[in-house]
């Protein structure tokens, strides 16, 4: 019974990471269909800026619990930042092109971003273990828990809540559903498409360093930690469906609690789990568990 | 154009052209320059840990060789290799095999380099191996830990050197370091990295045990991580209910450290004894952060466990080092610092052999199979496979805080001698290790 519950909290810790750092890539691409590799980019300047932000707060003689708003700033510095630099300076000129294209365009992005991050930050890790130290840790089932990495399931119910509520009972939601089941006739409707792009971008931009940013008090900020998560990201959005909220949950979910339970019990395939749901998911279901069925217009 | 047709005038312009053509292919490096190829990892996962330090212990190196700045035993070799400068090109081992095989085809071929002196994932040096021996380019691998470059890949090597004892080594310092100060202990489990040097090591490791400690059990369900994965907390609540309290890890770097981390919030070194392979690259970063009471390797006499040793060689190495990085050297520091060391011993010695005169490769390989030579923080015994591997001391200890210094220290330090810990020459390190370690000089 204790190891069930284990792999239970284990899994919900991990499900939560995973949703946070797939939910940016999934809002983009529902609604953009756009497959942006940048989003790596976006996890690991949110995990730069945290821990740097999180270090100067610590320099000071501010209250302790302080630190936390530094995580959300950070997230919102470069979210905003990067999610208006991109999509005006870069992606909406390729709009008209291939979806190849732009899949290539936000992967060379993503490639001088790594560049870009070495140029400010340098090779040597960034540590900003402050707020994890801070919660302490809980005893459950006789197990000890951090209870930062327990916080990471909260945050990422209040992100899939906030986003599912804001898509379907708020004006500017409906406005993205409409673009997003018809980019065109919205458009012919008097939707302005292009306001519908930047901000759906800029949002998907904070998810993804809400993500490295909420990361970052609990691994060693260095170099390439961008490159991970864009593969498991993508793992995620593809089992539970390309621009699919939910699906981006119940995926998360499904590769979460597989993967702990195969920690705890088989863990020479902890690695082959993720990729083998994903295996079995597009062979029975190649669209993914919850992307809607597309309809081919003529 | 027809160059038959073509006068004597218009012949020689294109003459010209060519000859300046093929020198843009192939830039003429100055005849008393030898140019060393130095990869390493300057970007991506292996930079930090690794690849800079490894990068600043060879900067300092070869600047000191060719000012002819060395201290003894160096400290009347002259300046450079057997009297020419040396030319470093250092650059980027990130993008894997492939890419840097292309990248070794074009150095030699193309830039006209005379030696390689690098390489730090095992994967890279396995797939460097083959084609260095194709070209014929001397090649020394500082760092790259895994047996197979010489046990399996080429058993006869030629022009590839290893400067530094393999995870055979280390598997068995960890073994005896446990069996002699640790013997109740009951059984054992592990967190590894699961590719080429997180396998190598826990097989190493749990191989030396079964043969030093046979009553002592391996769990079944040892930890297998993928490498840059970044998140540990299924894996450290599965320590914490395995009732082995001996952890063996081979993790390194950002992984290392994210391990430690999460493993310090949820008192995982309180209630288990880990024991890390590789930590010392990290102890300084960590300061405080480091998990106290761990047992520590440095796969060798290198970083924190040199930080004692009092050479001049050693005292200038750190002092150099310290000033110009304002951080001590770590492991890859020291091991990348000997390699350029080798190069340093094998030309000079060659050169002595050769009337003084500057010695061709051939002489140069001669020179150095067999050798030995000294390291910044041990000898150096080329003395494995064919004379291509090194044998040198290892050490293992416990970390602890020294708070008067202000600096993490190592306590309790054993020192296990190179034929020891590694296999005898000619013997495969694994079937050495399952036919009991015959002929270990412990």
């Amino acid at each position: 019974m204790q190891e069930l519950i284990v792999i239970l909290v284990d899994g919900l810790v991990f499900s939560s990471y995973l949703f946070m750092v797939a939910v940016g890539l999934t809002v983009i691409f529902g609604v953009m269909k756009i497959l942006n590799v940048t989003h790596g980019s976006f996890y690991a300047f949110g995990a730069y800026m945290s821990a740097t932000l999180i270090g100067a707060y610590y320099k000071t003689d501010w209250p302790e619990f302080g630190g936390f708003l530094a995580i959300f700033a950070a997230a919102l510095i470069v979210g905003v930042f990067f999610g208006i630099i991109l999509e005006r300076g870069l992606l909406r000129f390729l709009y008209h092109r291939d979806e190849h294209i732009i899949v290539l365009a936000t992967f060379a992005m993503f490639l001088v971003l790594e560049d870009v991050l070495l140029l400010i930050w340098g090779t040597d890790p960034y540590f900003a273990f402050e707020p994890m130290s801070l919660l302490g840790s809980v005893d459950i089932v006789d197990l000890t828990f951090d209870v930062y990495s327990l916080t990471l399931i909260g945050l990422a119910a209040i992100v899939g809540l906030g986003l599912w509520l804001g898509l379907t009972k708020t004006k500017w939601g409906k406005l993205l559903l409409a673009v997003i089941f018809d980019r065109e006739i919205s458009q012919a409707m008097g939707i302005n498409v292009t306001v519908v792009f930047t901000v759906t971008f800029v949002i998907g931009a904070i998810m993804g360093a809400l993500g490295g940013a909420y990361i970052a008090p609990t691994i060693s900020v260095s170099p390439g930690i961008g490159v991970e998560v864009i593969v498991l990201a993508f793992a995620v959005v593809v089992i539970g469906g390309m621009g699919s909220i939910p699906g981006a949950m119940i995926g998360a979910l499904l590769v979460g609690i597989s993967r702990a339970a195969a920690v705890h019990k088989f863990p020479e395939i902890e690695l082959f789990v993720i990729y083998a749901i994903m295996a079995i998911v597009l062979a029975v279901r190649p669209e993914g568990l919850f992307a809607p069925a597309q309809a081919r217009k003529i | 154009m027809n160059i038959l047709k073509m006068g004597p005038g218009k012949a020689g312009l294109l003459a010209t052209g060519l000859a300046a053509a093929v020198s843009f292919a192939a830039p003429a490096n100055a005849a008393d320059e030898v140019v060393m190829a130095v990869p390493t990892f300057l970007t991506g996962a292996g930079a930090p840990a690794f690849g800079v330090p490894a990068r600043n212990g060879a900067e300092v190196i070869i600047e000191a060789i060719n000012k002819g700045k060395l201290p003894a035993p160096y400290n009347n070799s002259g300046k450079g290799l057997a009297g020419r400068q040396i030319k470093a090109v250092i650059y980027d081992e990130s993008g894997g095999g492939v890419k840097q095989v292309a990248e070794f085809r074009n150095k030699v071929q193309k830039q006209g380099v005379d030696l390689f002196v690098g390489y730090i994932s095992s994967g890279t040096c396995a797939a460097i191996t083959p084609v260095a021996e194709e070209l014929k380019m001397l090649t020394i691998f500082p760092i790259c830990g895994t047996p197979r470059i010489f046990e399996e890949i080429n058993k006869t090597p030629k022009y590839v050197f290893r400067t530094m004892g393999h995870a055979t080594a280390d598997g068995v310092a960890e073994a005896l370091y446990v069996k002699a100060n640790m013997p109740g202990v009951k059984g054992y489990t592990g967190i590894n990295q699961n590719y080429a040097w997180g396998q190598d090591s826990w097989r190493d490791f749990d191989l030396a045990m079964k043969q030093l400690m046979p009553s002592v059990p391996a769990s079944d369900k040892a930890q297998w991580p993928k490498i840059f994965s970044g998140q540990y907390g299924a894996e450290i609540s599965a320590l914490m209910l395995s009732k082995e309290k001996l952890v063996h890890s081979s993790l390194w770097g950002g992984d290392l450290e994210a391990f430690i981390f999460q493993g310090s919030a949820r008192g995982l070194f309180r209630k288990k004894d880990v024991l890390f392979s590789v930590a010392d690259t990290s102890v300084y970063r960590l300061g405080k952060k480091a998990p106290f009471g761990s047992i520590l390797g440095a796969r060798g006499p290198y970083g924190i466990f040199a930080a004692g040793v009092d050479t001049p060689l050693n005292n200038w190495f750190r002092k150099v080092y310290i000033d110009r990085y304002s951080v001590p050297p770590v492991g890859g520091s020291y091991q990348a610092a000997q390699g350029v060391l080798a190069a340093k011993y094998a030309y000079d010695a060659a050169a002595k052999a050769n009337g003084g005169k500057f010695p061709n490769k051939d002489q140069v390989i001669a020179a150095l199979e067999g050798a030995t030579y000294q390291g910044i923080a041990a000898p150096v015994h080329m003395n494995r496979s064919n004379g291509h591997q090194a044998a040198t001391k290892h050490m293992i200890g416990v970390l602890q805080w020294d708070k008067e210094a202000g600096e993490p220290i190592m306590t309790k330090v054993t020192e296990f001698g190179p034929d020891c810990v590694m296999p005898p020459p000619g013997v495969n390190g694994t079937e050495w290790l399952k036919g009991g370690m015959k002929g270990a000089k412990c």
